[in-house]
C-alpha cells in the first residue's frame, strides 16, 4: 500500500502550501495590499524628485517591495505554521511519522519559499501597471527569490522552534527581521547613504538579496550581482546547517 | 517472534525529575496490555520515548523489533500513537487530516480504509467538517482515527477515553476489541481501572518512573484483591471478624478465598447476635489492586 510518490516530504510540502492557501486572504492578498499602499505613499511623494542609477524611483522601488514581501512572508510562514503547532500540540502528527529531520527542513523551508514566490508574484502584478519594467537578467530575478525565500524560510523554521510562546515570535520579527528588511535598500539605494551606513547594509545580508534581485529587473545594482550570489548562498549553507543541526537534536521538539 | 515492544533499562531524567527509572517492560504481538500508574508515574514519558517525541537518557527501545532510534522510520510505521491530549489541526476537514497523515505514512490511495476507520468511530456523517466544528468527543475520534490511518500492528493509547461520553467509550471499545483479535497489540493507559481490567490480559503499574508490578490481570487480581462478604449492620462485629476486615460507613468488608467459607462466615455473625440489614459479595477489583500495590511500592 505503500506508495513512494507520496511520503513525508511531499506531504508535509503539500499540507503546508495548503495551510496558507486556506486562509489566503491573510497570507496572499494582505500583504500584497501592503506593498501596493507603500508604493503609492512612496511614489506620490517621491516620484519626479529621485533617480535611482538612472531608473525612476517607482521603477526602482517596485522590485524592491516584491523581494522584501517574498522575503517577509517566507519567514512568516514556517515561523507561523511552527508556533502555531507547537502551542496547540498538533506538531505531533509531523513527530510522530517516519519523517526524518532533513524532510521536515526542506518541506517547511520550500513551502516558505512557495508562500514568499506567490506574494511576491501577487506583488509584481499588482505593482507593474504603475512604472514601466524590464526584466534585463531575469535569471537572477528568479535565482535570489528562490535563494532570499529559502533563507527567510529557514530563519523562520529557527524562530517557531525556539519560541515557545507567540510574543517571542513577535519580538524575532520586530526587532530582526523587520529592521534587516527595511534597513537593505528596498526604498533607496545604499550609495544615497553617509559612508559609515554603506559600511553598516554592506553587514546586512538581506541587502545583497534585495540589490541581487532588483539588478535582474534593470541590470544595474550597488553590488556586484556575483557578490550579492555569493554572500547570499554563504548564508543559506550556514543557516541551513544550523537548522538541520537544530532538527537533528530535536531542540525544543523532542525532548 | 519478536516482541510487539521491548523496554530495556530505560531511564530518563528532566532536569532533577527522575522521570523513568531503569524501566524494562516487554508487550508481546497481540497482547492487549494496560499500562496503569498515578499521575507522574512516567506513563506518558515511557510512551513518548517509545514514538521517539523524547529520547531516553539511558537504555533501548524497540517496536516489532526496531529500534525507536537507529531505525526509527521502521518502528514509527509500525505504531499508531493516540496521544492524551486533545490536539488537532484547524485548517482541515477531518478528511483531509486523515489524508494528510496517510501521506505521511507514505501512504497514497487510502480513502477505502479511512472511509472503514470514518465509519467504525462514528465519524462518516462528519468527514467533511472542519476539525475547530467538532465537539470534544468527535475530536478524540479523530485523534484514534489518525493514529489507525497506517495500520500499525501496535496501537498505544494513552488515557483515550478521559473525559468523553458513554458513547464514544463503548463505541472505541468495540472497534479497539475487533482490532486487537484482528492480531494488532493494544497498549492501553487509563484512569479507569474497570475499563483497563475488563480490556486487559496483562498489566504493568508504574511509579516513580518504576515498574512496581507486572502480571497477568488474573494474577494481580489474585495476589492483591480477593473475593469479600460486604455486609450492613448497625451492631458491634465479633472482634476476630474485624481482623483484616474494612469498615466504611456501617458497611464491613470481610475478605474471603473459597465461597466455601461464606456460610461459616454469616453462622458467626449470627451467632454473635448482628442483626444483617444488607448483604453482597464484593469481587476482587482492579482498583484495591492498584491501591495496595501503590501503597507497597517503595522508591529507594
Amino acid at each position: 500500500m505503500t506508495d513512494m510518490r507520496y511520503g513525508g516530504f511531499t506531504t508535509l510540502l503539500y499540507k503546508e502550501v495548503l495551510r496558507f492557501w486556506k486562509v489566503a486572504s491573510q497570507t496572499v492578498a494582505a500583504p500584497v495590499l501592503t506593498a501596493l499602499l507603500y508604493l503609492l505613499i512612496f511614489s506620490h511623494v517621491l516620484e519626479g524628485h529621485v533617480k535611482v542609477h538612472g531608473v525612476a524611483y517607482t521603477a526602482f522601488l517596485i522590485p524592491g517591495l516584491v523581494m522584501m514581501s517574498v522575503l517577509q512572508n517566507a519567514f512568516a510562514n514556517s515561523s507561523s505554521s511552527l508556533i502555531q503547532s507547537k502551542v496547540t500540540g498538533n506538531i505531533v502528527f509531523v513527530l510522530l511519522p517516519p519523517i526524518s529531520y532533513q524532510e521536515f527542513f526542506a518541506a517547511y523551508v520550500l513551502a516558505s519559499v512557495v508562500r514568499g514566490v506567490v506574494v511576491g508574484a501577487g506583488v509584481l502584478l499588482a505593482t507593474c501597471w504603475f512604472a514601466p519594467l524590464s526584466f534585463a537578467e531575469p535569471w537572477w530575478i528568479l535565482a535570489f527569490a528562490l535563494l532570499g525565500g529559502a533563507i527567510l524560510g529557514s530563519l523562520g523554521v529557527i524562530a517557531g522552534i525556539w519560541a515557545d510562546k507567540f510574543d517571542q515570535l513577535a519580538a524575532f520579527q520586530n526587532f530582526l527581521i523587520m529592521p534587516l528588511t527595511f534597513l537593505s535598500g528596498v526604498f533607496y539605494s545604499i550609495n544615497s547613504l553617509p559612508p559609515f551606513w554603506q559600511q553598516v547594509s554592506h553587514w546586512n545580508p538581506v541587502f545583497y538579496m534585495i540589490d541581487g534581485f532588483r539588478h535582474g529587473f534593470f541590470g544595474v545594482s550597488d553590488a556586484s550581482p556575483w557578490l550579492s550570489l555569493a554572500v547570499v548562498g554563504t548564508c543559506l549553507a550556514l543557516l541551513a546547517a544550523f537548522t538541520l543541526n537544530l532538527l537533528k537534536r530535536g531542540y525544543k521538539l523532542r525532548a | 517472534m519478536s516482541a510487539a515492544i521491548r523496554i530495556q533499562q530505560v531511564s530518563k531524567c528532566f532536569g532533577s525529575t527522575q522521570a523513568l527509572d531503569r524501566v524494562d517492560l516487554e508487550v508481546r504481538q497481540g497482547e492487549f496490555f494496560g499500562l496503569l500508574g498515578p499521575n507522574g508515574a512516567g506513563k506518558t514519558t515511557l510512551i513518548s520515548a517509545l514514538a521517539g517525541l523524547v529520547r531516553a537518557d539511558a537504555g533501548s527501545l524497540s517496536v516489532m523489533g526496531h529500534d525507536v532510534q537507529a531505525d526509527y522510520r521502521a518502528a514509527r510505521r509500525c505504531l499508531g500513537v493516540v496521544p492524551q491530549e486533545l490536539v488537532f489541526d484547524p485548517f482541515f476537514t477531518v478528511r483531509e487530516s486523515l489524508q494528510i497523515q496517510s501521506g505521511y505514512f507514505g501512504i497514497g490511495d487510502n480513502d477505502s480504509w479511512i472511509d472503514e476507520i470514518l465509519e467504525n468511530l462514528g465519524l462518516t456523517p462528519k468527514a467533511n467538517a472542519n476539525m475547530r466544528m467538532l465537539s470534544g468527543g468527535m475530536k478524540r475520534r479523530v485523534l484514534v482515527a489518525q493514529a489507525l490511518v497506517h495500520r500499525p500492528p501496535v496501537i498505544v493509547l494513552d488515557e483515550p477515553t478521559a473525559g468523553v461520553d458513554v458513547e464514544l467509550r463503548q463505541t472505541l471499545w468495540a472497534f479497539i476489541r475487533r482490532l486487537n483479535e484482528a492480531g494488532h497489540t493494544i497498549v492501553l493507559t487509563t484512569h479507569y481501572l474497570e475499563e483497563a481490567e475488563n480490556l486487559c490480559t496483562r498489566i504493568a503499574m508504574l511509579k516513580a518512573g518504576r515498574v512496581v508490578a507486572l502480571d497477568t490481570t488474573v494474577n494481580l487480581l489474585r495476589r492483591f484483591s480477593a473475593h469479600s462478604l460486604r455486609l450492613r449492620t448497625a451492631d458491634a462485629m465479633p472482634v476476630e471478624l474485624t481482623r483484616g476486615a474494612a469498615a466504611n460507613g456501617g458497611w464491613w468488608s470481610l475478605p474471603f478465598d473459597g465461597f466455601d467459607e461464606v456460610e461459616p462466615l454469616l453462622a458467626r455473625i449470627r451467632s454473635a447476635g448482628c442483626r444483617i440489614d444488607d448483604l453482597e459479595i464484593g469481587k476482587p477489583d482492579l482498583e484495591e489492586v492498584f491501591v495496595r500495590v501503590m501503597q507497597g511500592a517503595h522508591h529507594d
